[in-house]
């Protein structure tokens, strides 16, 4: 990644039988950066990435992601990112440990690797006590910041994250974003959606989507000087607005 | 390699940590042929019999002596006229009748056929011409005996089953139930763990992950074949110690066309699983694809020679159709491959193109 692109759309497109759920959207993500995807629900965030990990072919339009096509280079895609979907994704009929010795091993990583980097993991959640208990029985908050550190056991490149604070209390929310931050500054590309907008303001940069199209992009200073307001609230539901008037 | 294995120790840590599911399948098997096997057999016996006799004479008695003599029959009126009769069916009183015609030994005496009517209950169509056929044999026995071949006792209702006095049903059933029971609980399996995964999230992360589709399905294949394969060695322990089946030909050619079987029915619950995202809808598929099908058309009850060419043709297509013939004769006739191979390739050429149609499924990228 020599231009130090991480991901990079162009006119990237998806629709459903007569549906565009996403449409024509282009952007450029820098890498190390923390990009959020704001919208409404069925605006089209959880489309436009599940192209951008491959589990989605586009309809039409191009996007690399690492340096690599979406189209041509699925599987060296997959190897550089990590990925954590707004549904739960660890087994919760196995304990945290071997969770973690799963997704090790579905990448690859040898066992010296794994063991010490789950101590390491463990250690930085202070899930030390939890690590043989089922994840079933562990409190969300846990998990999701669990399932977050998993989703980066293998170092990736670019971790996409699909409304990871979804049902989370606030402090648990604040204490994600902490670790978001810290996967940033070790230089992890983060791409994450939300619909909370106070989450957009710890974002760098932001583009809201409505209705399958990128309304604004921009920092979260830029739109609200765009916006003229001092609140991201106000922002959102301007852009919101007048595209439920034009709907059909 | 080592992705693979994580992804087997994975499967087997959620099968053994659901103790009851693995119950459930153990045993469902075990339970069902049992039931199935004591449920469905067309053997006759304990049969409720009424007589009815308007003018009993040794002919009669030795007739009905004989009916009595065997385990088949348990006599439960002598009535002298058929007023009644109606009455003991209605009632499910008696469950077959034999009526002799008026002077019965003195007909024969004279020349004359002597003729008996052999009524069999119709609300059970199959058992019903069994038991007439029973009941026809022993008459028949007994007319051989009597030697005056010239004037036969004449039988009225029209006989469709030959009877043949050694065949035990459960014999030609336990097979069935073999390859009945095995298609349902083994479909059943996979497409279950399947969609689980995929109401959980847990496959998109897998199909995120650099996993090949191959290894997602081997990983999820070969815990249930190990599954399979203590069900199937427990009923075929049942088939022999509680009905007495037969195994003649070989025990290991046996497991080894069980163990295709197998794989091919939980591939086949692969691909139902990859067409729904629902376990609930994904469990009514398997039940639907495999228990109907094999019971109907896999020659298990309903023999195939009998069915029009178009279900003839139709069974075919019908995994459960090949097993239980090969199930058939290794057990029945004991023959080996040499025999069975075209049935082998059968079962082979589905399980290629069924895990083939999942590998695929797998590709096309998650709706």
């Amino acid at each position: 990644m020599t231009d130090q692109i991480a991901i990079e759309a162009r006119e990237l497109t998806r629709t459903f039988a007569s549906f565009t759920a996403v449409d024509r959207i282009s952007l450029e993500v820098r890498a190390g950066e923390i990009f959020g995807f704001l919208g409404a629900n069925g605006a089209g965030k959880t489309t436009a990435m599940r192209m951008f990990i491959g589990l989605l072919a586009p309809s039409s339009g191009t996007a690399r992601v690492a340096g690599h096509d979406v189209y041509s280079g699925s599987e060296a895609i997959k190897r550089s990112i990590g990925y954590m979907s707004q549904r739960f994704s660890l087994y919760e009929d196995l304990t945290v440990r071997e969770n973690i010795r799963l997704y090790g091993g579905v990448y690859g990583l040898p066992d010296k690797e794994i063991r010490a980097r789950s101590e390491g993991m463990l250690a930085r959640l202070g899930m030390e006590q939890s690590a043989d208990t089922q994840v079933r029985a562990i409190p969300l908050g846990w998990r999701q910041k669990l399932s977050f550190s998993v989703a980066l056991l293998h170092r990736p490149q670019i971790v996409f994250l699909d409304e990871p604070t979804g049902g989370v209390d606030p402090i648990t929310r604040r204490q994600f974003w902490e670790l978001i931050y810290q996967t940033a500054a070790e230089g992890t590309t983060v791409l994450v959606t939300t619909h909370y907008m106070d989450e957009a303001e710890y974002c760098d940069r932001i583009s809201i989507m409505v209705a399958g199209r990128i309304g604004a992009m921009g920092t979260p200073a830029e739109l609200k000087r765009e916006f003229v307001t001092d609140s991201m609230d106000e922002v959102f539901v301007r852009l919101a607005r007048p595209s439920q008037v034009e709907a059909p | 390699m080592k992705a693979l294995l994580g992804l087997l120790s994975k499967e087997i840590y959620h099968i053994l940590r659901d103790r009851r599911t693995l119950a459930v399948v153990v045993l469902m098997p075990v339970v069902q042929v049992i039931l199935f096997g004591f449920a469905i057999r067309t053997d006759v016996k304990d049969v409720r019999l009424a007589i009815v006799d308007p003018s009993p004479d040794h002919v009669t008695l030795e007739i009905r002596h004989r009916l009595e003599a065997s385990e088949a029959f348990t006599t439960v009126a002598v009535l002298p006229t058929t007023a009644a009769l109606d009455g003991f069916f209605r009632r499910g009183a008696a469950q077959m009748a034999v009526v002799f015609e008026p002077r019965f030994a003195t007909r024969l005496d004279r020349g004359l056929p002597a003729r008996v009517q052999v009524i069999a209950d119709g609300t059970e169509p199959n058992t019903g011409s069994t038991r007439q056929n029973y009941v026809l044999a022993v008459l028949r026995d007994y007319d051989r005996e009597l030697g005056t071949a010239a004037a036969g006792v004449r039988i009225v209702p029209s006989m469709r089953m030959r009877f043949d006095p050694t065949a035990e049903s459960s014999h030609l059933f336990v097979p069935g139930l073999m390859a009945f029971v095995l298609t349902v609980i083994s479909a059943l399996m996979t497409a279950i763990s399947l969609t689980r995964e995929k109401e959980t999230g847990t496959m998109e992360a897998l199909l995120v992950s650099p996993l090949r589709p191959w290894q997602i399905i081997v990983g999820k294949v070969l815990p249930y074949l190990a599954i399979g394969f203590v069900s199937m060695v427990l009923v075929i322990l049942e088939a022999r110690l509680v009905f007495d089946v037969p195994l003649r030909g070989s025990l290991p050619l046996l497991l080894f066309e069980g163990m295709l079987f197998i794989l091919v029915s939980l591939s086949l619950g692969m691909l139902i699983s990859s067409r729904t995202s629902s376990q609930r809808v994904a469990m009514m598929g398997a039940m639907i694809g495999t228990m109907l099908p094999t019971m109907l058309l896999s020659g298990f009850i309903f023999p195939i020679e009998s069915m029009p060419e178009i279900l003839r043709w139709v069974s075919n297509v019908i995994p459960a159709k090949w097993f239980v013939t090969i199930a058939r004769s290794i057990m029945l006739k004991g023959v080996g491959l040499d025999y069975l191979w075209p049935q082998t390739l059968v079962l082979c050429g589905m399980a290629c193109v069924l895990l083939g149609l999942s590998t695929r499924s797998f590709h096309i990228r998650l709706e």
